[in-house]
């Protein structure tokens, strides 16, 4: 069986393995890094549960091959705490009540991540456009408005700490 | 879901990618935002044994205007093409093609390239190319050649690319004066296929009659349609709410589609007639503003 050597870095640490072309990124996170806060959801690029950053753009990692991410950057929800600090999109879940099951939440924050990066103030409108490809079935989406509503609040007033995070440190 | 074993090749340019083609000819496919075929080798729809993944290739992520077309590189991503201010106030037919493609998160990897190269009639780009009379450039051994966006849907899933040949670029030829494009779809919801959708493109002439008429439909048919009947109906006439009806019923009567989960046959007709209707509506504004 081909394997292929691979370089990445995730969450801020490199990694060199070598992996079979055919495993996918979700799989390469969750069962050789044991990540496992990036969740499996419908495996079929609906859902969005599987939701990281590559390179810095929010992506499906159920469809992408982790031989793709060689060279690369990945930050999953693990990456997102800081020293004991929650990142305030974690915060604002938190606060606002974003969540029931929380299956879809590691996602769903991934993606509220990279949004609130370009763009630090979206609109109700921009937020539900950015979070279209994230699936929930318990809380109606409200509270997960509100909760990226609150952690934009909290970056704007914080900007030297969210600025640092934002440039990757 | 785990697709079957394959080999990875990771092609650093356009010539080294297009000798992988011809070394493996039918055995391999080019990987490039891979949102359409990953999905299908974790089905095993497709098992390719060789996977040339093109996204290192250099040049292919540009969109240009020059000699008086838009050029369009391959490797364009859908979030790429939506977000450029060029594309947005000169080609908003497109911007509006790309934001409606499946879901923001597959927009950041889909490419422009795959999404036609696909050949998926209920994929949403190629009704609008086909409104637009694009032309696709294709690099292959014997080097570059333009097919016309009409000879290059052949069938559901087939194309007029040969196998060892790379979809490079898409040109559209720059906007006349006074002219207006848009895309309608219509879907359950967002990251679903269109039940139907159409894409209009008008031109007009000094004394506001169509000059230019296109008209493409998206997932009414085997392949990726143009609404040949419609379009000639549109040309030398004024437009009028009763022109545009006329045409879209023509569009409708040359829909084929097939009853399936997102709707019966009849529905999807008469929803192909209320997208391009709406369509030929929205591009006359456009055109009118232009």
């Amino acid at each position: 069986m081909e394997r292929v050597p691979i370089q990445l870095t995730v969450n801020g640490q490199s990694y060199q393995v070598e992996v079979e072309p055919r495993m996918l990124l979700v799989h390469f996170i969750r069962d050789v890094l044991n990540l496992t806060g990036t969740h499996i959801g419908c495996d079929t690029t609906s859902c969005g549960a599987c939701t990281v950053l590559w390179n810095g753009r929010p992506v499906k990692s159920c469809t992408v091959f982790a031989v793709q991410a060689d060279g690369g950057e990945l930050l999953t929800v693990e990456g997102l705490e800081r020293d004991g600090q929650l990142h305030p999109v974690q915060e604002g879940f938190w606060e606002e009540h974003g969540l029931q099951c929380g299956f879809c939440t590691p996602g769903m924050m991934m993606t509220a991540v990279a949004l609130l990066q370009e763009n630090p103030d979206p609109s109700e409108e921009e937020i539900r456009k950015a979070i279209s490809g994230n699936l929930c079935r318990c809380t109606g989406y409200v509270n997960i408005v509100k909760a990226i509503q609150y952690a934009a609040h909290t970056m704007r007033e914080t900007v030297p700490a969210a600025a640092g995070i934002a440039e990757g440190e | 879901m785990i697709p079957a074993p394959f080999s990875y090749r990771r092609a650093a340019s356009i010539e080294e990618a297009i000798a992988l083609l011809q070394q493996y000819g039918g055995d391999a496919k080019i990987l490039s935002g891979g949102q359409s075929l990953i999905p299908m080798m974790k089905f095993r729809l497709a098992e390719p044994a060789v996977i040339v993944d093109i996204n290192g290739v250099p040049g292919l992520d540009t969109i240009e205007e020059h000699n008086g077309l838009l050029a369009i590189g391959g490797l364009v991503r859908e979030t790429t093409l939506e977000r450029s201010p060029l594309i947005r106030q000169q080609y908003p037919i497109i911007a509006d093609t790309a934001e409606v493609i499946a879901d923001p998160l597959v927009r950041n990897l889909a490419t422009v390239g795959g999404n036609l190269a696909h050949g998926d009639p209920a994929n949403d780009h190629p009704a609008t190319m086909l409104a637009l009379r694009a032309e696709v450039v294709a690099r292959g051994p014997s080097g570059e050649r333009v097919i016309p966006i009409d000879e290059f849907f052949v069938d559901t899933f087939t194309t007029a690319l040969a196998p060892d040949e790379i979809l490079t670029e898409i040109r559209v030829p720059a906007p006349p004066p006074h002219c207006g494009g848009a895309y309608m779809k219509f879907e359950r919801k967002v990251g679903d296929y269109a039940v139907a959708a159409a894409a209009a493109f008008l031109a007009l002439d000094e004394a506001g009659k169509i000059a230019r008429a296109g008209i493409g439909l998206t997932n009414v048919y085997h392949k990726p349609l143009r609404a040949e009947a419609a379009e000639r109906a549109l040309l030398g006439q004024a437009p009028s709410d009763e022109l545009f009806r006329a045409a879209a019923e023509l569009a409708a009567q040359a829909a084929d589609p097939t009853s399936d989960l997102r709707g019966p046959a009849e529905y999807k007709r008469a929803v192909a007639r209320t997208m391009t209707l709406r369509a030929l509506q929205k591009a006359l504004s456009r055109a009118r503003a232009a």
